[in-house]
C-alpha cells in the first residue's frame, strides 16, 4: 500500500498517467479546495480592488482589512431562505446552477500547475477544457427558462448568443497556438495542456512573442473573448443588473445564487489559466532565455518567498497604522496573526527542497493573479457593450482577424 | 402569467392582440419594468413591448411618488408652501426654491435686493452642478461604468458641504424666502466656493477622460434616443435635452431673472440630437456653470440680503407665471391669487415630467439596453414628474 502511494513520487508525472488513484484524490482536493479559496480570496480583493479604483474603503468591518468578509458573506448566503418560485420548474431550477458549477469546476483536472502538478495529462487537454467550459453556457440557458420569468427569460438568450459567438473567435485563437506547438524539431504538435508549455521551453519563446506580432493578435483575441466567455464587464449583458436587474440568475437566492458566483469565478480562474498555459509560458518563469546561469536561476527561485514575506511586510504595516484604541485590539491582534502566517509560509518556501518544488506553482498563480486583477480593472473602467454591439465585435472583428491570424500562423508555420 | 400583465389597464395602448397562453409562444414579449427596477431613477414603471430585444412601444405608468404637492399648496400661506418645493426635485431643491421665490416676488411686485440675487445665483448654479453630477453618475452606472458615479458623488459632497454651511440642510436646503434670502453667508463662504472652483475643473476632465472618448461609450451613446427639434418642441421638451438637438433655448439668456443678465456665459448646443449629444451638453453647460458663479463669487455687492415683504402676505387678486432654467430644464410655476394668504392654485411645470413624454418618441424601435440610456439622458427625478 505505501509502496503504492510513494511510488507516483519518483516518477515524475502527473498522478492521472501514472494510475495513481490515492495521489489523484490527493490531487483533487487540492486543486478544488484552492480553487474554492482562490474564489474567496479573490471575491474580497475584488471588493477591495474595485473600493479603491473608486475612491472608497470597501469592507472595512468584519475582521482587520474587512479580511473576514467572505466568510461573513459565505454564511449569510447559507443561511439564507433558498426561495423556489412558485411556477418554476423545480427541478431545471435545482439542477441549473449545479450543471455552471460542475463544468467551472471540471476544467481543473487538466490544468497544468507545474510540469507534475496537474491532477492528469490528457492528450485533448485544450480541448477537453474549451468543450466542458462551454457547458456552463447550458446551466444559464436552464436557469433563465426554468425561473419562467421574463428577465431571467432574456438574460439566458443573451447569454447562450453571446457564450456560442465568442467561443468561435476564442476556438480560432486556441488553434493558431496549437500549431505553433508542432514548430518543433520532431514537427509534431499537440493538445496537451503540459505538452504546450513543454513546447515553449523547447522553443526558448512564449507564444505571445511568437510571429511578432502573429502570437500578441491571437492572445489579444483570447483575451477579449474570455472576458465576454465568463460574462463579465464589459460584457456582462446576461447580467447586466441596471437592465436585467441580475439576468439569468434574479430569481435566485441564497446557496443557489452563491453557487452561480463560485461558478463564474472559477470559470475566470479556468480561462485565465488557458491564456497563461497557451501564451504566457505557463509554469514557466520570465526571461527564461535572457536572464539565465545559475545565479538568476537562484534569485528566481527566492521570488515566491520574497512575495509572501512583502505580502507580510504589508499586513505588519496595515497593524501598525491601526488605530490605537481598545475597540481595535482584536482586529489589530488578527491582523498580525494574519502577516506572522503569511511571513511563516514565505520562510518555509525560502527551504531548499520546497523552493525547488513550489517554483512553478508560484509562477502559474502569479500570471492568473495578473489576469484576475486585469479582470477587476476591466470592470471599473468600461461601461457595458449594447447586446447588437457585442454581436458586431464578436462576428465582424474578432472572428474575421483570428481566422486571417490562423492563416498566416499556419503559412509562417511552413515557410520558417 | 401572460394573463395577468395583460389584463392591467394600463397595457392597452399597447394593442395588443390576443394573448397566447404562454408567453413564450407569442413573439411580442410585455416587459414590467419597474416600479422596482434599479435604473428607472426611482418609481417609474415602464412598460415596455418588445420583438426580441427591440422596442415595438412604451407606456410609462407614473404617480407611485405622489404627495399632491400642489394641493397642499392651497391649504398653506405663501410662507408655509416654501419648504414644499423643495421636494419636488430633491437633487435640485435650491433651484425650485428660486423659482417658487421668485413667482411670489412676482405676484407681490417686490424685487429681492442685488445682494440676495447673487447669492441666490451662487446656490443655484453650485445645485445646477450638483444635479448634473448625480446625473452624470447614475447614468454612467445605468450604461455599465459604475467609476464616475462615486467620482461624481466625492464631488458633489463638497457642493452639499457649502449648503449645509450656509443653511443647515443639504439636500432640501428651503435656503431662499420670499424676497431674498434668510440667511448672509458665512464666515469664509467665498473662501470654500473658490476653493471648490478651482478643484472642479480637473475633476470633470476626469470624468470626461473616463467617458468622453471611451469607445464602448461612444458607441452606447452616439445615435440612441434621438429626437429632432421639431419633436422637442412639439412635446414641450426643454433644457438640455431641447439643447441638445440644436435649439439655443436657455430662460436665463431668454427670460433672464435673478442676476443672471449681468454674467457672461455660453450656451452648449448639440446638432444630432443624440444622448451623447445631451452628454457633452451638460458637460460643457457643467463648466459654464463654473464661469458664472466664478463672476458671482468676484462680484458679489454687499447690502441688504432681504427686500420689504409684508409679515403676512396678501397678493392681490391675480395671476402670475414664472419660469427659470433648472438643471433638467424649464421649471415653471403658476400661482392664482384671490387676494387671501394662501394661494387659489399652484400649478407647478415641472421639466421632468414633461421632458419624460419624450421618452416613448426616443425609444421606439431601439434596444432594451437603450431604453435604460435614455431614462438616464432625460435625467427625470420622480419626486417632480409626480409632485
Amino acid at each position: 500500500m505505501l509502496d503504492y502511494i510513494t511510488s507516483f513520487l519518483g516518477m515524475n508525472t502527473t498522478p492521472g498517467q501514472a494510475g495513481n488513484v490515492f495521489w489523484a484524490v490527493v490531487y483533487i482536493f487540492v486543486v478544488f479546495g484552492g480553487v474554492s479559496v482562490a474564489v474567496v480570496a479573490m471575491n474580497w480583493l475584488e471588493r477591495k480592488a474595485l473600493a479603491h479604483f473608486q475612491v472608497r474603503l470597501g469592507p472595512m468591518r468584519v475582521g482587520p482589512h474587512g479580511l473576514l468578509q467572505p466568510i461573513a458573506d459565505a454564511v449569510k448566503l447559507l443561511t439564507k431562505e433558498d426561495i423556489i418560485p412558485e411556477e418554476a420548474d423545480r427541478f431545471v431550477f435545482w439542477i441549473a446552477p449545479l450543471i455552471i458549477l460542475c463544468a467551472s469546476f471540471t476544467v481543473y483536472i487538466v490544468i497544468p500547475f507545474g510540469p507534475t502538478h496537474a491532477i492528469t495529462d490528457l492528450n485533448i487537454g485544450i480541448l477537453f477544457m474549451l468543450g466542458v467550459s462551454s457547458l456552463s453556457v447550458l446551466g444559464v440557458v436552464m436557469a433563465g427558462w426554468a425561473s419562467n420569468s421574463h428577465y431571467p427569460l432574456i438574460g439566458s438568450l443573451r447569454s447562450s448568443a453571446q457564450m456560442i459567438s465568442y467561443e468561435i473567435a476564442m476556438g480560432m485563437a486556441v488553434v493558431s497556438a496549437i500549431l505553433m506547438t508542432s514548430l518543433n524539431k520532431s514537427g509534431t504538435g499537440t493538445l496537451s495542456m503540459i505538452g504546450i508549455v513543454e513546447a515553449q521551453e523547447q522553443q526558448q519563446i512564449w507564444f505571445l512573442f511568437k510571429f511578432f506580432p502573429l502570437g500578441f493578435i491571437a492572445f489579444a483575441i483570447f483575451a477579449i473573448a474570455m472576458v465576454a466567455e465568463t460574462n463579465r464587464a464589459p460584457f456582462d449583458l446576461p447580467e447586466a443588473e441596471s437592465e436585467l436587474t441580475a439576468g439569468f440568475h434574479t430569481e435566485y437566492s441564497g446557496l443557489r445564487w452563491s453557487l452561480f458566483m463560485l461558478g463564474e469565478y472559477a470559470a475566470m480562474i479556468a480561462v485565465s489559466s488557458i491564456a497563461v498555459t497557451l501564451w504566457l509560458g505557463g509554469w514557466l518563469r520570465p526571461f527564461p532565455n535572457t536572464l539565465t546561469g545559475e545565479t538568476w536561476d537562484l534569485v528566481f527561485s527566492l521570488l515566491p518567498g520574497l512575495t509572501f514575506l512583502a505580502l507580510a511586510a504589508i499586513a505588519f504595516v496595515g497593524v501598525i497604522r491601526m488605530p490605537k484604541h481598545p475597540y481595535f485590539r482584536i482586529q489589530t491582534a488578527g491582523l498580525a496573526g494574519f502577516g506572522a502566517v503569511l511571513g511563516l509560509i514565505g520562510l518555509v518556501l525560502f527551504v531548499p527542497p520546497v523552493r525547488d518544488r513550489i517554483q512553478d506553482i508560484f509562477w502559474f498563480i502569479a500570471k492568473v493573479a495578473v489576469f484576475m486583477y486585469l479582470y477587476i480593472w476591466y470592470r471599473a473602467t468600461f461601461p457595458r457593450y449594447r447586446f447588437d454591439q457585442l454581436m458586431k465585435v464578436g462576428w465582424k472583428v474578432l472572428l474575421p482577424t483570428a481566422i486571417g491570424v490562423l492563416i498566416l500562423t499556419a503559412i509562417l508555420g511552413i515557410v520558417l | 402569467m401572460g394573463d395577468q400583465i395583460t389584463k392591467d389597464p394600463y397595457i392597452s395602448h399597447l394593442e395588443l392582440g390576443e394573448p397566447d397562453k404562454t408567453f413564450l409562444d407569442s413573439n411580442e414579449l410585455i416587459i414590467n419594468m419597474g416600479p422596482q427596477h434599479p435604473a428607472t431613477h426611482g418609481v417609474l414603471r415602464v412598460i415596455l413591448k418588445l420583438d426580441g430585444e427591440k422596442v415595438l412601444g412604451t407606456e410609462c405608468v407614473i404617480g407611485y411618488l405622489h404627495r399632491g404637492v400642489e394641493k397642499i399648496a392651497e391649504n398653506r400661506t405663501y410662507t408655509m408652501f416654501n419648504p414644499y418645493v423643495d421636494r419636488m426635485d430633491y437633487v435640485a431643491a435650491v433651484s425650485n426654491g428660486l423659482g417658487y421665490c421668485e413667482a411670489v416676488e412676482k405676484l407681490l411686485n417686490v424685487e429681492a435686493p442685488p445682494r440676495a440675487k447673487y447669492i441666490r445665483v451662487i446656490l443655484t448654479e453650485l445645485n445646477r452642478l450638483a444635479s448634473h453630477m448625480l446625473w452624470l453618475g447614475t447614468h454612467a452606472l445605468d450604461i455599465g461604468a459604475m467609476t464616475p458615479l462615486f467620482y461624481t458623488f466625492r464631488d458633489r459632497e463638497e457642493i452639499l458641504k457649502i449648503f449645509e454651511k450656509y443653511c443647515g440642510a443639504r439636500l432640501t436646503t428651503h435656503a431662499f424666502r420670499i424676497g431674498g434670502c434668510q440667511y448672509e453667508t458665512y464666515e469664509g463662504f467665498e473662501r470654500d466656493v473658490k476653493k471648490f472652483l478651482d478643484c472642479v475643473p480637473p475633476r470633470i476632465d476626469e470624468y470626461e477622460e473616463l467617458l468622453t472618448t471611451n469607445r464602448i461609450w461612444v458607441e452606447r451613446t452616439r445615435n440612441v434616443g434621438k429626437i429632432s427639434a421639431a419633436d422637442c418642441k412639439a412635446l414641450g421638451v426643454t433644457g438640455p435635452v431641447l439643447r441638445a438637438s440644436g435649439v439655443k433655448w436657455d430662460i436665463r439668456k431668454a427670460q433672464p431673472y435673478a442676476a443672471y443678465p449681468e454674467f457672461e456665459f455660453e450656451i452648449p448646443t448639440g446638432a444630432n440630437g443624440d444622448t451623447y449629444d445631451r452628454y457633452m451638453v451638460r458637460m460643457r453647460e457643467m463648466r459654464q456653470s463654473l464661469r458664472i458663479i466664478r463672476q458671482a463669487v468676484e462680484r458679489i455687492p454687499e447690502g441688504p440680503i432681504m427686500a420689504k415683504v409684508p409679515k403676512v402676505m396678501k397678493p392681490a387678486v391675480g395671476e402670475v407665471y414664472h419660469s427659470i432654467e433648472a438643471p433638467k430644464g424649464e421649471l415653471g410655476y403658476f400661482i392664482v391669487s384671490d387676494g387671501s394668504t394662501q394661494p387659489y392654485r399652484v400649478r407647478v411645470r415641472p421639466p421632468s415630467f414633461v421632458n419624460l413624454q419624450a421618452l416613448d418618441v426616443m425609444v421606439r424601435g431601439q434596444l432594451v439596453a437603450d431604453v435604460i440610456a435614455v431614462i438616464g439622458t432625460l435625467d427625470i427625478v420622480l419626486g417632480e414628474v409626480d409632485r
